[in-house]
């Protein structure tokens, strides 16, 4: 049998034995796995952006102006330091204001317009009602009540934010069905993986 | 100069990759590209300093003898990786990439499957049909539990209509609520920062 299938058979037991309880081999598993994890992430952070998007302009190509970025970096580094610590604030600032300039327009393009426009159907669709349109905007809007808290929720509003946690209520009950079918359809994949690749068993 | 430096540097940086997104002209691309790749460069530092504190804090808790062993493992997972990558590269078939697919996939498809059962067994002892929106929420789980099995589907494909229905009706408008409040909240958050009201991120060293 080749040794990587029994290597992830191996590894893919020592995490279920969490399922008996908390145990020395979860444990081991547990460790390895988040140390895989920052070692993979190192690894392709280090070739994907800083030896292609700094390393080689500033060094093979002669870009004086990456010398900006690899300062920047560094900065980061001053947070060992109590008395330097402060400069560590420089390159945090730049990527936070850079996230939050991008983060105005794409949130007004994707998450507001684009999602109102989506909602906005016509309520008479090829000569018949359509309640598709009729469910989604009132679904909308009565879930848009619910979080308006600028007014008190009495009344008409009172109503419509009670039916907005209605709405609410099956975007969450639905969420969480899909959630649970992810979650089962990955047990199965490494079922499945157990039983006919690792053991042999439905081989 | 402490404070109004990094909220110096966060406006300008702000303010520039904001205006661009209303610009054609090359040197507004030309300037979200430079302040990308140096958002990219940075965050590649941090994760370099997340590590670097990782070891650090491993390295003192192995001295003292606490879960030794488990921390061991841990910073020689770490090491493996880019040893790895530097004695046979990162490209398909070598072994950083073999050590991806026999070790770290596996493990986390595993750990992402361990979840069925935690969801399951707190869905059992959390869900009580005390009201209306309780009942609502335990059908519309149901829903979409029954209309998401191939068997449901064999006996009547009336519930996958069922379930894609309510996935694409009531819950999407739901959704959509959701996400204009987040939308809007990203909006008002992001704007503060610029302008350097919200200053959280200047706590803490």
């Amino acid at each position: 049998m080749d040794i990587g299938l029994i290597i992830a058979g191996v590894l893919t037991l020592a995490i279920y034995t969490f399922l008996y309880k908390d145990n020395p081999i979860y444990k081991a598993a547990e460790s390895l796995l988040i140390g895989l994890s920052i070692g993979y992430a190192l690894v392709i952070y280090w070739q994907t952006t800083l030896v292609d998007r700094l390393l080689t302009p500033l060094f093979a190509r002669g870009e004086l102006l990456m010398i900006i970025p690899l300062v920047l970096g560094l900065l980061m580094f001053t947070r060992f330091s109590n008395r330097l610590s402060w400069l560590s604030r420089i390159p945090i600032a730049l990527m936070i204001g850079a996230g939050a300039g991008v983060a105005i327009p794409a949130m007004l393009y994707a998450r507001t317009l684009k999602q109102i426009s989506a909602s906005v159907m016509p309520l008479m669709d090829g000569g018949g009602f359509n309640v598709e349109a009729l469910v989604v905007i009132v679904g909308l809007l009565s879930t848009l009540a619910y979080f308006y808290f600028s007014r008190e929720h009495k009344g008409a509003m009172g109503i419509t934010a009670k039916i907005g946690t209605y709405f609410l209520m099956i975007f969450f009950g639905a969420t969480f069905g899909y959630t649970v079918m992810s979650r089962m359809s990955t047990f199965i994949g490494r079922i499945d993986f157990l039983l006919t690749d690792f053991l042999r068993i439905l081989a | 100069m402490q404070q109004r430096l990094p909220i110096a540097v966060c406006f300008i940086a702000g303010a520039l990759m904001f205006l661009q997104y209303f610009s054609p002209h090359p040197v507004a691309r030309a300037v979200f590209v430079t302040i990308n790749d140096y958002w990219q460069i940075i965050f590649a530092f941090t994760l370099l300093v997340g590590i670097a504190a990782f070891v650090r804090t491993n390295l003192r808790q192995i001295s003292r003898g606490k879960e030794a062993p488990y921390r061991l493992i841990g910073l020689a997972g770490l090491v493996l990786m880019p040893v790895l990558a530097v004695f046979g590269g990162i490209k398909i078939e070598s072994p950083f990439q073999w050590a991806f697919e026999n070790m770290l996939a596996p493990m986390q498809a595993t750990v992402f499957s361990l979840l069925a059962f935690f969801v399951a067994s707190a869905s059992f002892r959390g869900f009580r049909a005390r009201n209306a929106q309780a009942v609502i929420l335990l059908a519309a789980a149901l829903v979409v539990l029954i209309g998401r099995v191939p068997i449901t589907e064999m006996i009547s494909d009336t519930f996958p209509k069922i379930t894609f229905w309510v996935q694409n009706y009531p819950s999407m408008a739901a959704r959509r609520g959701i996400l204009i409040g987040i939308g809007l909240g990203s909006m008002t958050t992001a704007l503060r920062v610029i302008l350097g009201i919200e200053r959280t991120y200047l706590r803490g060293e």
